[in-house]
């Protein structure tokens, strides 16, 4: 029998789950090792999905079908297609790391790691879903534990920010869900499978009536402004790992999914509204990115720069506009937006990491008060700046090619788009380059001088992430052949 | 031939750059020949390269096209012309000089400091030697970091200052290049440099064209660097260290003017002829970037401020050159000639203020190192009391200004004469800023520094070391050399833009 590979990967941070919640809560570490362990083995499995997809022939590949709930025509229906492998690699990495950077964590940990793999597999279930039922019990799985996670281990203002969060992210997939339901019945197949639903095709009407619902919905999490503003207080209150999860992972998950359920069911619609929704991310790239600048704490500096950056995954979404005109621009706008996914949940990842880092030894993120730092963390700083480059879409690293990719599409379907995010682009190198200058370079003060150096485990956990950026953009041609294998199959789909 | 030679003129350096990467502190000595000897290489084979080029075929030659990322459509094509291949012997003798030199200055974190002069160096042949724009552009990226953190932890006092701007604006310039090569590309389908040349994207669409124009002129003009775009300029050289200095002025502004020839002036000639003939902005430019350099460098007390200045207004006489050029091919029939000549002087004013420039920043390095002070207002006398330094510097400056029989002379002809035949106005009022820049070399350098009463604080001053000779000797020696004879130069040069112009004025008329 054929091994269950992605139910491996999605059940198996659940089934450590349990595990840690059995064990008795002072055995700090055994939990700790059940977590990395739990982790790994979703982190292994996703790799090798990742390198042995046959992407000559292409499609959904490594599938499961059971029965679930015939009643309501939802099955347990999964399978990985060109564009969401290389999301389940990105969770499987992010995951991981964030284990590992979590090593230190003493408070309450059998609790949090329990919450965290709960989370974990949410995710991982989102991105495999080709049921939209199972898809949304997934997405609830992955957004409820991060009301616990940050109110209970976060910081500042973590009522706050838990709260926002929560309720942000649950009204937008409820507004989703609802039009989803609608689509169900309307329909009339009995079946929530998102294969079948999309071939039934939906009369225009209806299709422009549900996309905002169903596609908005969802990018409330994939941080479409002006719904972003949890996003911001939510990272920054959350734990480390929390926010590498979110900001990196979970945030694509909520792109991901209003590609896949909005733009796949409805795809005139998507004609129609996209190309105003186009103007929001170019809001996202630019505000955002300015406001970063501004930011006197550190990871709000980062929180900041995840808004910034997911607008450039909503643009090369909207690129399918140009279909019609230049199907290439559209093949390109999309492939970015899916590069970019995977390359800007790395990059902050590795950013996120490394506040945490900084924060746990410093126990301040303020700007001013930082400073000199690569002289005690030069590989953290060296971590950084990579993830830095990445993020401002220098050649070499994985950003640089996610960043073109959309860059061209883009220009294919609104070129004043293209041109008004290339400001974005500006703006970040400026406040990349200020930040690191803040933060690492200039003079050490007296206090962090004792600091104490990088651990194994989080030296293994930013390496692990760089590797990624760095062999993505010097040596691409892999996962862009596995991403323009899923969009051209997708784009075909909704033509 | 079929050893790839440019690939390995262009990735020696990085393969150094691996290597030094094992290295542990306290191995400073060794890093520092490994880099010599990595930084050697580039100069064989530059040597190699220009020998072997074939001067009467002329064209690409020594072409290399593999398959690069063909869901972008995008190949690693490299190839060396007569524009390129004195632009990359320069590159490879000033890394070699700077690798050199710093061996003896670089005590800090030399490791670091020699990993990024070596990828430094990979960036500028890449981008000389590439043929495609997504190739092009990623090693014009490449360039910028290493020299970002040359100046940023190197640097003088107001480093961090001078490298944000430093890259803030070029990046700027090049995300404006990224776009109009995005543009071009969906309009004529290929990233091959030459091929999209010769197709001349909306050859018929002056709006469209002038756009597509000003991407790629703003993004080389920053780089050039042109008048009102320069401000970047003097903080980056003053603040960065010698060699940095030393590559900054002596090759990547040359970036900027290989660019505009390559893009702006191939693939829009009509839109640089219109907008130096018709709507004469470019050539305001050039003359004020001469003029106003020029005069600028006449007000600095500082010594490497002053050269630093008068790079922005060396290379105004490019840009003029360069619109001479265009005017020339615009215009057409009998202007063809001026416009040969023009372009010449501007590719050759490329080489020249590479080699004189150089040699400037490494001279005020080594002032600097023994005297602690750039302030020319200190100096005085100089001239009895390290006479093997004055001679060395009197050279350099001459050339830096134009005197015949040396190498600086051949270009600034070339330029005004082209000029005077295409656009005599700007050719008069840049003939100004010889003025001002002889001005500006003779009383404030030579005479300030060196001549007049000698000062007790300089008595024992020593004279220049072993080493410094061997760094300077190259470059003065090409200076007088090429200075009584420049055919080796001229002769790629004037083969490449004669047919340069050529294709342009056939295309255009």
């Amino acid at each position: 029998m054929e091994l269950p590979l992605l139910s491996i990967i999605v059940f198996s941070p659940a089934v450590g789950a349990l595990i840690i919640m059995a064990l008795p809560k002072h055995r700090h570490n055994d939990i700790k090792l059940v977590a990395a362990i739990a982790s790994a083995i979703s982190c292994l499995g996703s790799i090798y999905a990742f390198f042995t997809y046959d992407t000559a022939a292409g499609g959904i590949q490594f599938e499961e079908q059971f029965a679930w709930i015939p009643a309501i025509g939802t099955s347990y229906h999964v399978g990985v297609d060109g564009i969401s492998l290389p999301l389940v690699l990105l969770t499987g990495v992010i995951i991981f790391a964030g284990v590992l950077v979590s090593w230190v964590r003493e408070q309450r940990p059998r609790e949090f790691f329990a919450l965290l793999l709960l989370l974990v597999t949410g995710v991982f279930g989102t991105f495999v879903a080709l049921d939209l039922f199972l898809l949304f019990v997934f997405y609830e799985l992955a957004v409820l534990p991060m009301y616990l996670l940050i109110g209970i281990w976060g910081t500042t203002r973590k009522e706050y920010a838990a709260m926002k969060l929560t309720l942000y992210l649950l009204i937008g997939s409820s507004i989703a869900l609802a039009g989803v339901i609608v689509a169900y019945v309307d329909a009339g197949l009995g079946t929530f499978d998102l294969l079948k639903l999309a071939e039934a095709g939906f009369e225009p009407g209806l299709q422009t009536l549900l996309f905002l619902p169903i596609f908005v919905g969802f990018d409330v999490l994939g941080g479409l402004w002006p719904f972003h503003t949890w996003s911001p207080d939510g990272h920054v209150a959350a734990p480390t790992a929390v926010s590498m999860l979110h900001a990196g992972v979970l945030m694509k998950m909520g792109a991901y999914s209003a590609l896949r359920v909005g733009v796949l069911l409805l795809p005139d619609a998507a004609q129609v509204w996209l190309p105003w929704i186009v103007i929001l991310t170019v809001i996202n790239v630019v505000y955002g990115a300015t406001v970063a600048f501004a930011q006197r704490d550190f990871k709000y500096v980062i929180g900041y720069s995840s808004v910034s950056h997911m607008g450039y995954v909503t643009m090369g979404v909207a690129t399918i506009c140009a279909l019609g005109s230049s199907p290439e621009g559209a093949q390109l706008g999309l492939s970015g937006a899916v590069m970019q996914m995977f390359s800007h949940g790395v990059m902050t990842g590795i950013f996120f990491a490394v506040v945490g880092l900084i924060y746990r030894r410093t126990h301040t993120r303020q700007l001013p008060e930082l400073g000199g730092l690569a002289r005690k963390l030069p590989l953290v700083a060296a971590a950084f700046i990579i993830a830095g480059l990445s993020s401002m879409g220098m050649p070499g690293l994985s950003g640089f090619v996610a960043e073109f990719q959309v860059l061209m599409g883009t220009y294919k379907a609104f070129p004043l788009v293209a041109i008004l995010s290339l400001i974005g682009v500006v703006v970040t190198a400026a406040y990349i380059l200020r930040f690191t200058y803040m933060v690492f370079f200039g003079p050490l003060k007296e206090e962090f001088r004792g600091l104490p150096p990088i651990s194994a485990a989080e030296k293994f956990a930013l390496a692990f992430m760089c590797i990624f950026i760095v062999g993505f953009g010097i040596a691409p041609g892999y996962i862009l052949q596995i991403i323009h294998t899923g969009v051209s199959e997708f784009l075909a789909a909704i033509q | 031939m079929d050893f790839p030679i440019l690939s390995a003129i262009t990735f020696v350096p990085l393969v150094g750059a691996l290597i030094i990467l094992v290295f542990k502190k306290g191995q400073e000595e060794l890093i520092g020949r490994l880099s010599i000897a990595f930084a050697v290489v580039p100069v064989l084979l530059a040597i190699l390269l220009w020998v072997n080029y074939d001067q009467d075929l002329g064209g690409i030659q020594f072409q290399e096209d593999y398959e690069w990322i063909p869901v972008l459509n995008s190949r690693y094509t490299m190839g060396i012309d007569g524009l390129s291949l004195p632009m990359v012997m320069l590159t490879s003798v000033l890394s070699l000089l700077a690798g050199l030199y710093s061996n003896f200055t670089i005590k800090e974190r030399v490791k670091e400091y020699f990993i990024s002069l070596l990828l430094l160096e990979m960036g500028m042949m890449g981008v000389f030697l590439s043929l495609d724009f997504v190739l092009f552009y990623v090693f014009w990226e490449i360039g910028l970091v290493p020299m970002l953190l040359l100046i940023a932890l190197w640097g003088g006092p107001r480093r961090e200052y001078a490298a944000i701007k430093f890259f803030l604006f070029t990046l700027a310039g090049s995300v404006l290049m990224l776009l109009a090569i995005i543009a071009v590309y969906l309009k004529t389908d290929t990233f091959n440099i030459i091929e999209a040349a010769a197709a001349q994207p909306w050859a018929d669409n002056i709006g469209a064209a002038s756009l597509a124009f000003f991407g790629f002129f703003i993004a080389f003009a920053i780089k050039l660097p042109s008048f009102p775009i320069h401000t970047w300029l003097p903080d980056a050289h003053t603040e960065a260290p010698v060699c940095g200095s030393v590559l900054l002025a002596g090759v990547l502004l040359k970036l900027g003017a290989y660019g505009l020839v390559r893009m702006p002036l191939s693939m829009f000639p009509q839109v640089f002829g219109r907008f130096v003939v018709d709507i004469p902005i470019l050539p305001i430019l050039a003359v004020i970037s001469i003029v106003y350099g020029a005069m600028v460098c006449m007000a600095q007390w500082d010594l490497k401020r002053l050269i630093a200045y008068s790079s922005v207004s060396h290379m105004g006489y490019v840009l003029l050159g360069l619109c001479a050029g265009a005017a020339g091919i615009y215009l057409g029939g009998d202007y063809l000639e001026s416009a040969n000549l023009g372009l010449n002087g501007a590719a050759m004013q490329m080489f020249t203020h590479g080699v004189t420039t150089g040699g400037l920043f490494f001279l005020v390095g080594m002032i600097y190192d023994r005297a602690h002070t750039r302030e020319l207002r200190d100096f005085g006398g100089l001239g009895v009391q390290i006479p093997y330094y004055y001679g060395m510097m009197l050279v350099t400056c001459l050339a830096s200004l134009g005197l015949p029989g040396l190498i600086g002379f051949w270009s600034e002809l070339f330029v005004f004469r082209g000029a005077f035949g295409t656009i005599p106005l700007y050719a008069i009022i840049g003939g100004l800023g010889i003025v001002f820049t002889a001005g500006y070399i003779l009383w404030k350098i030579v005479q300030h520094m060196f001549l007049g009463q000698p000062k007790e604080r300089w008595a024992s001053l020593p004279d220049m070391t072993s080493w410094e000779k061997a760094t300077l000797w190259p470059l003065v020696v090409t200076m007088v050399i090429f200075g009584i004879y420049p055919m080796p130069i001229l002769a790629p040069i004037n083969g490449f833009m004669h047919s340069l112009v050529e294709n342009l004025a056939q295309i255009l008329h």
